[in-house]
Parts: structure tokens; C-alpha cells; sequence
């Protein structure tokens, strides 16, 4: 148990790669290990333990007073990780020592939690002594700050709904009231005890969700039953405020207001709020790209605050004070919103209009025009709809615009995970800049089953070298590449990155002599253009 | 001391490998020899084409069955513990606990002993004798796991593993990739031991080896061809396959299957994840850091010859220990992927 559960539960996530097989591994945790040891391990995973103990050079420090420095060298060399290096070459017996009492990742968290600065190092070097190379990885990666196991927040709490058998819905609604080690959550989970009583003020509420719209579906509606906007291409965003404190959510429900500082510090008010979190520079959205300089920051510069300013283009209301409105019909929220909007006059927040329309064929002509920076497509809602947790069939519709399209010239192929582990199923591709092939982006659905197989067999029948799980393949193969959107990228060779790629077609006809040039892909680069909500 | 007794004078790396000239045979040639003692059955060091052989009678079972016609012109069947002498020198094998068969050839010439240990592994084996320390003037180790990463945990734990993710996933296949001779058998023994009795699966290329570890008294328990099967049918079972085999088309006829793959190079997780496995056993048939040091102290040659794997860091340490120890580059050694 104890450290040497968590480290196991770390490597089995670490490798699965299937949403579900890690659901398994989790509940099998939960299920298995006594508070407050599983209460350590949620915070960890959902990074509610934020700590950061050990830094590189006390490991390194610690590591070069008990081995040799050319085989230590060595080693790193060989293996490429400081933690994992230090983990296996560890001195002292392989297998964990055989204590009464197994080291506890509680008394660990805890420990560290009061420790002084200076008495790190001899805490860590007891505690690497008392575990085996799994226990030693996990423990130097929790307090290095960076477990990294492709676990989401939200996995880790459908998981807990799960093995609780509770809806996922009512863990995220008692979330962000409840603190490590979690023992009331888990009581509740385990029947022994009602649900934990949380303030609820600052609440994630599950978001309302839309459904692709076919557009066969547009006969069977009624224009007058609906509302349009524009589907604004930001990310989706709730923000929460009450008394002078707010918090900014994700639409899974992860705290993101770190990345926006300024958007969080201004909502000195009380409501709850849905839209679109956006970059507008000079009354311009600017293209998702530049929002993306901001997301995942855990600071932010003066400067990016001043390059990128966050923007809040709000399309509903769900609490107004301390009044749900959730069941109120959409108009009814709306016209709160308007007012609430107009009342407040803040820089950084405004209400996305609606798209005025009569007939269907009206928006037609929007969405086709609708290629400017900022939007994606329509949204289409009913305007009797309540607000409702999920993705509810019906009253809210995403009607994206056409993506664009490129022929690409198949260039690497790697291996897929879980049920595609067989197979070559994550494909680079190229197109031409001069006499050279570059790099655009990387695809891995769009194809059927049968496709896939046919593809796999091109892999295989055409690789011109191989690099561990990747196939590089000779040139030849013309994949028709659909993509919403393409930017401007310093990571790529090519200078361009493409949003959301997906193979359309298997240009098997077409002579890769024939696959587009990279300035074809260059002039569908968007350009900031006016604010189309504005005014 | 450069007498015609020391062993750099009689023992030599050539083209065709690890040559003893007073004798005029090599220790596992690289290519067909006239004569050729052989220390264990893996193709790298067990070639086709050798006129003359010699080795132990599970090396020469092994040879038999993979070259057919092509193992030798001639045989020669030597037990651990005896000695038959080629020309001036005398030559025995001792246990080296690495495969079915496995042995260390020592070398006898004018008072001076040479051990060529092979592959060799120190902890035991339910497949084979265990490695017998042989006191010698050169002592010739192998060195796949020559880093101090290396450091192969209890079988038990691996082993538990696997029983581990069969009670998680009992809908999903559990496809094992390990080598097809020794590895594959001895997680057979493994399984046993610990309690596992339902039929295991074996891929086509498994087959003949674990009929001739059984033939020599290697219990397997109950086995099974999967060809035999409807591959969909095998939910929650156990299917032993070549490593190769994991990445194959061969596996997606299985239902969701979970691929398992057994090797000493699992233990660091770059190389575990380039292998695309779900679950990474650490089990190898190769001696890892620990018991390649112990080994150093415990045979107490005063001159270390280091061959294939990662010499540098052995030789480091054997000269800092007091050793008087050289790399040994011997050609045709395969980086041992799959061990």
C-alpha cells in the first residue's frame, strides 16, 4: 500500500493509454486504499497538491553524494530523465524494505507540508531509502511538481463517480468546495455518510452542450423557434463570481483563471456566467492562436497582458445574484444577460449578439461568409430551451462552417495506442516548398476501419527508414487533409500549424508531384479582422 | 607478464570471433567454423554452419531443432563438471543460468584459466542450473545490463503484475510477448509457481521450444496452440508471442487485446513506451548491474574482459574495484532488443 500503491497506480496510467482502461486503474485505487492515502493521490492527480519540494539540484545533489560520477553520467545519458535516473540507480536494496508499516503518502504530503526548506533533502534521501525504483519515481515526481500521467481533472472525478456510483455531475458541482485528503467526499462514495456540505457560491455548474446539425434536420424547424449567434472560435468558458472572489472554468471544469488574472480580478460581482473566453485587441478578435499564448500559463507578463488581452463574449446567464435562472427559457436569460452586460460597462466583457434571421436560407449566406478570424460557424438555439446539464438532444445546435481542405503528401506514420497498437495510425504530412516536402500537421482520424487497414499496409509496404514506433515513407501517397483553420507556428518547419486536422479523403489517384504548395496553405493564414460583433 | 601462458597471447578477437589458437577452435563463432564450442543456444552466439561442435546436451537439443541439418557436420556432447581436452588445451562447462543449456566455457592452458561465461544471469531459474562461480586468471563477462539503472526487480512482483491486470481487465486478452527460447518458457514456470493453472496460448513460433523444454523435464503445465482457437474467444486468457509479434498484424484479430511485454530493457520507460506496451514486465535472462558486480567479487579474477552491452560503464567500475579490466569488442553481438 501507501507510496508503493501510488507509484503503481502512476505506472499503469502512465502506459494505458484507453480512457477506460484508466478508469479501471483508478477505481481499482480508490476501491483499495485507506484515507487519507487515496484522498493525497485525487489531490494529486487533479493537481490540488501543488507544492513543489524538490527541485533538480537537490536531487542532483543527493545522487552525486552517493554515486560515482562517471557511472551516474552514464546512466543519465542512457535513460534522459533526472527523477527516473535517480529513481533506478538509487542506492540500497532493489526491493522495498520490508517494514512493518509501509511508508504512507499522507505522512509523506504532510511531512513536507511543514518542512523548512533546509531539511528537504534529508526527508527525500530517508524516504528514497525506504522504497523500490517505482515508489522512488513517483515520490521524486510528485515533489517535482510534474506527475504528467495524460490524467485529466475531470477523469479523475468520473472515476470517483464510478466507484461511488454517484453522477458524475454531483462530484462537480461539490468540487471546488471540498480539500484534500477529500474524507468527506469519501464517505459519501463509500455509503457510510451523506453528501459533504460545501459553499456552493463559487461553483462549477456542468455546462450545456450543443449538437452538430445536419443540415436535412433545418426542414423539420421552425425559424421563429430559434435564435442564432455566431459560434465565436475562443474557447468556452464559465465564470463564476460572488463577493469580491470569482474563479474561471473550462468547459470540463478546470480552474483556468490563473492563466487570466485580469478577467478574474475585474468580476466584482455575483453571477454566473457562460460564453466565450477571447482575444480582442483594438475591438479585433484576434485568431485562436494568440489565445493560445495565454492558456496553460501559471504566470502572466505585463507584456502579455498588454499583447493579448482577454475578452469575455458572454451568450448566457445561469445565476443572477443568488437566483438560478438554469430554468428559465433562453430569451428570458438573455435578456437578463443584456442587462446585466449593459450595467456592468466592463472593458472586458460584452454579450454576443444575436444573428438576426427570418429564413433558413439566410444563414446560409452568414455561415459561408462567417471565414473571418473569430468564427467558427452559427450556433442555433431554441428560445423556450432551459439550461441543462450535458448534451441534451434538440434544443441547441453547432452548424460549423465548411473546413478548409489541403492534398498533403503522406510523410511519417507511428503506431496507435490500445486497439490501434497494430496499426500505423497517426500520419505527418507535407506539403511542397520548392523542391523539399515540409511538415504541416498530423492526423490521426477521418479515415474508416477499412481505410485505416489500407493505410497500415501503405505504412508497412513503403517505409524508407524507421525510428523506434514512427515509419518514415517514401513519398508518394496524397492525403486530402480538411482542417478549420490554419496559423502561423514556430514549432514547425513548415511556419504553419493547422487547427483540428482530419484526413477527408485517400488520395490514391493523385501523383504527390500534384499535392498542394506551401503557399496555397500560407493565403488561408487568417488576418485579424473587424470585430463582427461590434457595434 | 607476456609468456605464452598469459591468455592475451592464446585468446584473440578475430573476424570470426573469440579464437583459442593452441586448441585452433572459437568460442560461439560469428560465422560457420570448422570447430566451435558453443556457450548457449541464442542465435547470436549459436550459428548454423559449424563443422565441429561442442556444447552441452540441452545447446545441442536447441540447435538441432532450430538448424536441422545445418547444426553441425560432427557433435560433441559435454556434461557441466567434465573435461575434454582440444589439442593442449582442456576445456569444461559450468552452469551460467542463463538458458536451457546454458554453460560457461573454461579454458585451461598451461596453468592459466580462462571463463568465457556467455550470457548469464544470477538469480534462479526453474528452467536451468544456476550460475556457478569459477575462480580463473580472465574472467569474460557479458555486459547487456552494464548501467547502474539496470536493476531487475523480484520475479514475484513481475510475475504479479500480470495476474494484477488479468483481475482488472478479465474481458481483455493478454498478449505476452517474450523471447521464444528461455524467456518464454521460464515465465511458463513463473505463472506456475504462483499459482496460475489455466491453459496458456502459444503463438506458432513458441511451439517447438517449449516441447523441448518439456522433453528435458521442464514442467509447462497445460498449453495450447492459439491457432487452434477463435481468437475472440480468448477473453481474459494468457497468449504467449514473440516481441515481434505485439506490433504485428497478427495481433489485432484478438478482442481489445493488452499487449505485455517482458524484458530487462522495461525498466526505463522511454524504452517500454517506444515498444507501445500497455504493461512492461522487468525480466530478463541477463545478469542486471547488481548481479554483474556481485559476480566480479565472486569469481575474483584479477583481469576482467567486457564484452556486448555497455562495456564502458563495467570497465569503469572494475578499475576503480582494483580489476585490471579491458572492453572486448566482439563483432555480430545483436543489441539484444528483445532480452
Amino acid at each position: 500500500m501507501a507510496v508503493k500503491a501510488f507509484a503503481d497506480l502512476l505506472e499503469r496510467l502512465v502506459f494505458t493509454a484507453s480512457r477506460n482502461g484508466k478508469l479501471r486503474h483508478l477505481e481499482r485505487y480508490f476501491a483499495e486504499t485507506p484515507d487519507p492515502d487515496r484522498g493525497w493521490a485525487l489531490a494529486a492527480l487533479t493537481d490540488g497538491f501543488e507544492k513543489r519540494v524538490a527541485t533538480p539540484a537537490v536531487i542532483r545533489g543527493l545522487i552525486e553524494e552517493r554515486a560515482d560520477p562517471v557511472l551516474f553520467r552514464l546512466s543519465y545519458d542512457y535513460v534522459g530523465d533526472l527523477a527516473e535516473t535517480v529513481s533506478l540507480m538509487w542506492p540500497g536494496p532493489d526491493e522495498p524494505a520490508r517494514e512493518n508499516a509501509p511508508l504512507a503518502l499522507s505522512s509523506v504530503v504532510e511531512t513536507v507540508q511543514e518542512a523548512r526548506k533546509k531539511d528537504v533533502p534529508d526527508l527525500l534521501a530517508g524516504w528514497l531509502d525506504r522504497l523500490d525504483a517505482g515508489g522512488r519515481f513517483a515520490l521524486l515526481k510528485l515533489l517535482m511538481g510534474g506527475l504528467r500521467v495524460g490524467v485529466s481533472a475531470r477523469l479523475a472525478k468520473t472515476a470517483l463517480a464510478g466507484y461511488g456510483q454517484v453522477d458524475l455531475d454531483r462530484i462537480e458541482e461539490l468540487w471546488f468546495g471540498l480539500a484534500p485528503p477529500y474524507e468527506d467526499l469519501f464517505a459519501w462514495l463509500d455509503g457510510r455518510a451523506g453528501p459533504p456540505a460545501v459553499d456552493d457560491r463559487l461553483m462549477f455548474r456542468p455546462m450545456m452542450l450543443a449538437n452538430p446539425l445536419e443540415e436535412t434536420e433545418l426542414d423539420g424547424l421552425d425559424p421563429a423557434d430559434f435564435a442564432a449567434e455566431w459560434k465565436w472560435d475562443g474557447i468556452r468558458v464559465q465564470l463564476a463570481a460572488s463577493e469580491g472572489a470569482a474563479k474561471l472554468f473550462s468547459r470540463t471544469g478546470d480552474e483556468i483563471g490563473g492563466s487570466f488574472p485580469e478577467i478574474v480580478a475585474g468580476a466584482d460581482f455575483d453571477a454566473v456566467l457562460d460564453g466565450e473566453l477571447l482575444i480582442l485587441r483594438d475591438d479585433q478578435v484576434r485568431p485562436f492562436n494568440d489565445l493560445q499564448q495565454r492558456l496553460g500559463r501559471k504566470t502572466v507578463s505585463a507584456k502579455m497582458l498588454r499583447d493579448y488581452p482577454a475578452h469575455l463574449r458572454a451568450y448566457d446567464m445561469l445565476f443572477d445574484g443568488g437566483e438560478d435562472l438554469r430554468a428559465l427559457p433562453l430569451d428570458a436569460r438573455r435578456a437578463r444577460l443584456a442587462a446585466f452586460v449593459a450595467r456592468q460597462n466592463k472593458s472586458w466583457l460584452d454579450l454576443s449578439p444575436e444573428v438576426p434571421f427570418e429564413r433558413w436560407d439566410e444563414l446560409h449566406g452568414h455561415r459561408s461568409d462567417a471565414r473571418e478570424a473569430g468564427i467558427e460557424g452559427l450556433m442555433l438555439k431554441r428560445r423556450d430551451s432551459a439550461y441543462l446539464a450535458g448534451r441534451p438532444k434538440g434544443p441547441w445546435f453547432k452548424w460549423k462552417r465548411d473546413p478548409l481542405v489541403a492534398d498533403c503528401v503522406l510523410m511519417y506514420a507511428q503506431r496507435g495506442h490500445g486497439k490501434r497498437s497494430s496499426f500505423y495510425s497517426d500520419y505527418t504530412f507535407g506539403v511542397w516548398r520548392g523542391e523539399e516536402i515540409v511538415p504541416v500537421g498530423k492526423a490521426y482520424f477521418g479515415f474508416t476501419d477499412v481505410e485505416l487497414r489500407q493505410l497500415d499496409k501503405y505504412v508497412r509496404d513503403h517505409t524508407v527508414e524507421r525510428y523506434g514506433p514512427v515509419r518514415a515513407v517514401e513519398f508518394g501517397l496524397v492525403l486530402e487533409v480538411a482542417f478549420d483553420s490554419i496559423h502561423p507556428s514556430t514549432r514547425h518547419k513548415s511556419g504553419l500549424a493547422m487547427r483540428f486536422p482530419r484526413v477527408s479523403r485517400i488520395r490514391w489517384d493523385k501523383p504527390h508531384e500534384e499535392a498542394d504548395r506551401i503557399e496555397t496553405l500560407e493565403a488561408l493564414v487568417e488576418k485579424p479582422a473587424a470585430d463582427a460583433a461590434a457595434g | 607478464m607476456t609468456t605464452d601462458a598469459d591468455p592475451e597471447r592464446w585468446l584473440q578477437v578475430t573476424d570470426g570471433g573469440l579464437y583459442c589458437a593452441p586448441g585452433d577452435f572459437y568460442v560461439d563463432p560469428h560465422r560457420g567454423a570448422e570447430r566451435a564450442v558453443i556457450t548457449h543456444g541464442h542465435a547470436d552466439h549459436a550459428r548454423w554452419g559449424n563443422s565441429h561442435v561442442l556444447a552441452t546436451e540441452g545447446t545441442l537439443a536447441i540447435m538441432a531443432a532450430r538448424y536441422g541439418a545445418d547444426a553441425w557436420k560432427t557433435k560433441q556432447t559435454l556434461a557441466y563438471g567434465e573435461t575434454v581436452r582440444i589439442g593442449p588445451v582442456a576445456v569444461s562447462f559450468a552452469p551460467a543460468g542463463h538458458v536451457l543449456g546454458s554453460a560457461q566455457a573454461v579454458l585451461e592452458y598451461k596453468g592459466a584459466r580462462v571463463v568465457v561465461s556467455g550470457d548469464y544471469k544470477r538469480r534462479a531459474d526453474p528452467t536451468c542450473p544456476s550460475f556457478e562461480p569459477v575462480a580463473c586468471d580472465v574472467f569474460i563477462t557479458e555486459a547487456t545490463f552494464g548501467l547502474p539503472v539496470f536493476r531487475h526487480p523480484p520475479d514475484s512482483e513481475e510475475i504479479g503484475k500480470l495476474l494484477r491486470s488479468l483481475e482488472t481487465f478479465p474481458e481483455r486478452t493478454h498478449l505476452l510477448g517474450a523471447y521464444a527460447l528461455g524467456k518464454a518458457q521460464r515465465l511458463l514456470r513463473l505463472l506456475r509457481q504462483a499459482g496460475y493453472d489455466r491453459t496458456i496460448y502459444l503463438h506458432g513460433a513458441m511451439t517447438a521450444l517449449c516441447e523441448l523444454y518439456e522433453a528435458h523435464g521442464v514442467a509447462l503445465g497445460p498449453l495450447e496452440p492459439v491457432s487452434r482457437r477463435d481468437k475472440k474467444s480468448l477473453a481474459g486468457e494468457i497468449v504467449l508471442c514473440p516481441p515481434s509479434a505485439l506490433a504485428d498484424k497478427w495481433s489485432r484479430s484478438f478482442k481489445d487485446p493488452l499487449s505485455v511485454m517482458a524484458s530487462g530493457w522495461m525498466r526505463v520507460r522511454q524504452r517500454a513506451r517506444q515498444r507501445n506496451v500497455e504493461l512492461p514486465l522487468i525480466l530478463s535472462d541477463h545478469a542486471d548491474w547488481d548481479e554483474l558486480i556481485q559476480t566480479l567479487a565472486d569469481v575474483g579474477a584479477p583481469r576482467v574482459w567486457v564484452t556486448h552491452g555497455r562495456e564502458e560503464a563495467l570497465v569503469h567500475y572494475a578499475r576503480r574495484e582494483g580489476y585490471d579490466a579491458d572492453a572486448l569488442s566482439l563483432v555480430g553481438r545483436e543489441d539484444e532488443e528483445d532480452d
